[in-house]
């Protein structure tokens, strides 16, 4: 399977994504503006709470096509972050107190300066997560250490897995994806991931293969932990539900599928005002492979960059500017907002 | 009307209460209250609703617990598992009854 950017599909386009979301009344269905929920909870103008988590997007490459994937990533995307931007990164965490380093890709440590970087942010003493895929733990040998890496550096590694079964799991990541995860996880379980009292964290990522929303968080974790421990002798510390938003290859999949009109009324008749105050945008930056600066790793796919008088680029990064702005916000914003919520931190509600 | 069962209507299911609002909500705080998550889980909850609803071929229910069960986490196999218990427990309840049948056609026989 090819990335969307390779087919030259037009959903490739964020233009068109974003026509999509916002149709013509005389195109398609049109939903309520999301814009209009916030007002009538007096939420808009969007804006940030404290930024406590800068998001770095290191690169689209990956070794995976999923189907659900909102950065299109994949084996063909070259777009990786430099040296240099993310010298510009570890310079802007050096002049704040942002606690959190949220490192995501693509599958972040393809990035040939993937473990420079995280030597560099651990030494500035952030905590760093790294949204690993599991499978390139196995892809190649020179991976193969990267649970001890990860250890040495105390991240907390949060990785989808989504669903227990192998069949659930391989329609959406691909043929074989949950065997070689599973071997990966045992990997990482056996360095002390995701064992109590090891004070190394893993988390799984829960998000639906399917055009519907995910349950509750806290009985799918009951449920992973019972069968991935029966059956697979795996343990893991916390489950994350994130909701797919309709976003590059999932819209793509829900457009398809004829299921786009059905979820996005999904989504919006579960719109829930407690998820919207706690959106996690207004903690967040995130930074593209390039360096530019977005609301969030959404927003950064449909290259809809922070507006107003804050940093535009992560070499003028300057907290108070980013504080003040106004977030960014468009129809796909329903995703965080729906049922229990959801964030890159799962549930929000 | 086209069909006796129109799709759309699923979502007209809290209409009910319009021409009997007292019982409506007694209905509809139970069933919430029932399908809570207790000594069953939402996810178990929810297979034996799509095992009831095949068994009482109910379009509504199937569509509505298909997605349901789905969104707790439940796979195909243990979907078509559920579906199974209904039609053994249907197969069942008839074969049982052959006893009676038996039992009556031996009073009746030399």
């Amino acid at each position: 399977m090819k990335s969307l950017h390779a087919q030259h599909h037009a959903l490739a386009d964020s233009a068109y994504q974003l026509t999509v979301l916002n149709p013509a009344e005389t195109v398609g269905t049109s939903f309520p503006p999301f814009a209009g929920k916030l007002r009538a909870a007096g939420l808009l103008p969007l804006r940030p709470t404290a930024i406590s988590v800068l998001q770095v997007n290191v690169g689209k490459m990956c070794n995976q096509v999923c189907k659900h994937c909102h950065v299109d990533a994949g084996p063909d995307r070259t777009e990786i972050m430099t040296r240099e931007t993310m010298q510009q990164c570890l310079d802007a965490l050096a002049q704040t107190d942002i606690e959190v380093v949220d490192l995501t890709g693509g599958a972040p440590e393809m990035n040939p300066d993937f473990r420079w970087f995280v030597e560099g942010i651990s030494a500035l003493g952030r905590q760093i997560i790294v949204r690993c895929n599991l499978t390139i733990i196995v892809a190649n040998k020179k991976y193969n250490d990267l649970p001890e890496f990860f250890a040495r550096h105390g991240v907390r590694v949060v990785s989808s897995l989504p669903h227990f079964a192998a069949g659930r799991t391989d329609a959406q990541r691909g043929e074989g994806v949950f065997e070689r995860s599973i071997r990966a996880l045992g990997m990482l379980n056996a360095v002390g991931y995701g064992v109590e009292g090891s004070g190394l964290n893993l988390d799984l990522v829960y998000n639906p293969s399917g055009a519907f929303l995910p349950g509750s968080q806290i009985s799918l974790e009951r449920e992973f932990k019972q069968r991935l421990g029966r059956e697979h002798h795996v343990t893991f510390n916390n489950l994350l539900a994130i909701t797919n938003l309709p976003v590059s290859r999932f819209l793509d999949y829900l457009v398809e599928s004829g299921n786009y009109d059905g979820y996005m009324d999904k989504l919006v008749q579960a719109y829930n005002p407690v998820a919207a105050a706690n959106v996690m945008c207004r903690s967040t930056v995130s930074v593209g492979w390039d360096g530019l600066l977005y609301d969030c790793d959404f927003n950064q796919m449909l290259d809809l960059p922070v507006t107003g008088n804050a940093s535009r680029h992560i070499r003028d990064f300057d907290l108070a500017s980013l504080e003040a702005r106004s977030i960014v916000v468009n129809q796909h914003c329903y995703g965080c907002t729906a049922g229990a919520g959801s964030s890159c931190g799962g549930a929000t509600a | 009307m086209s069909t006796y069962y129109n799709p759309s209507d699923l979502a007209k299911f809290g209409n009910i209460s319009e021409w009997q609002p007292e019982m409506g909500r007694k209905f509809f705080d139970y069933y919430g209250e029932v399908f809570k998550e207790g000594a069953l889980s939402e996810r178990e909850k929810s297979l034996i609703a799509l095992a009831v609803a095949h068994v009482v071929q109910c379009p509504y229910c199937i569509d509505a617990y298909t997605s349901d069960a789905l969104q707790k986490g439940a796979d195909e196999a243990q979907m078509m598992e559920a579906v199974h218990v209904g039609a053994a427990i249907k197969g069942g309840a008839t074969l049982v009854h052959a006893t009676m049948m038996m039992n009556k056609a031996k009073e009746l026989t030399m």
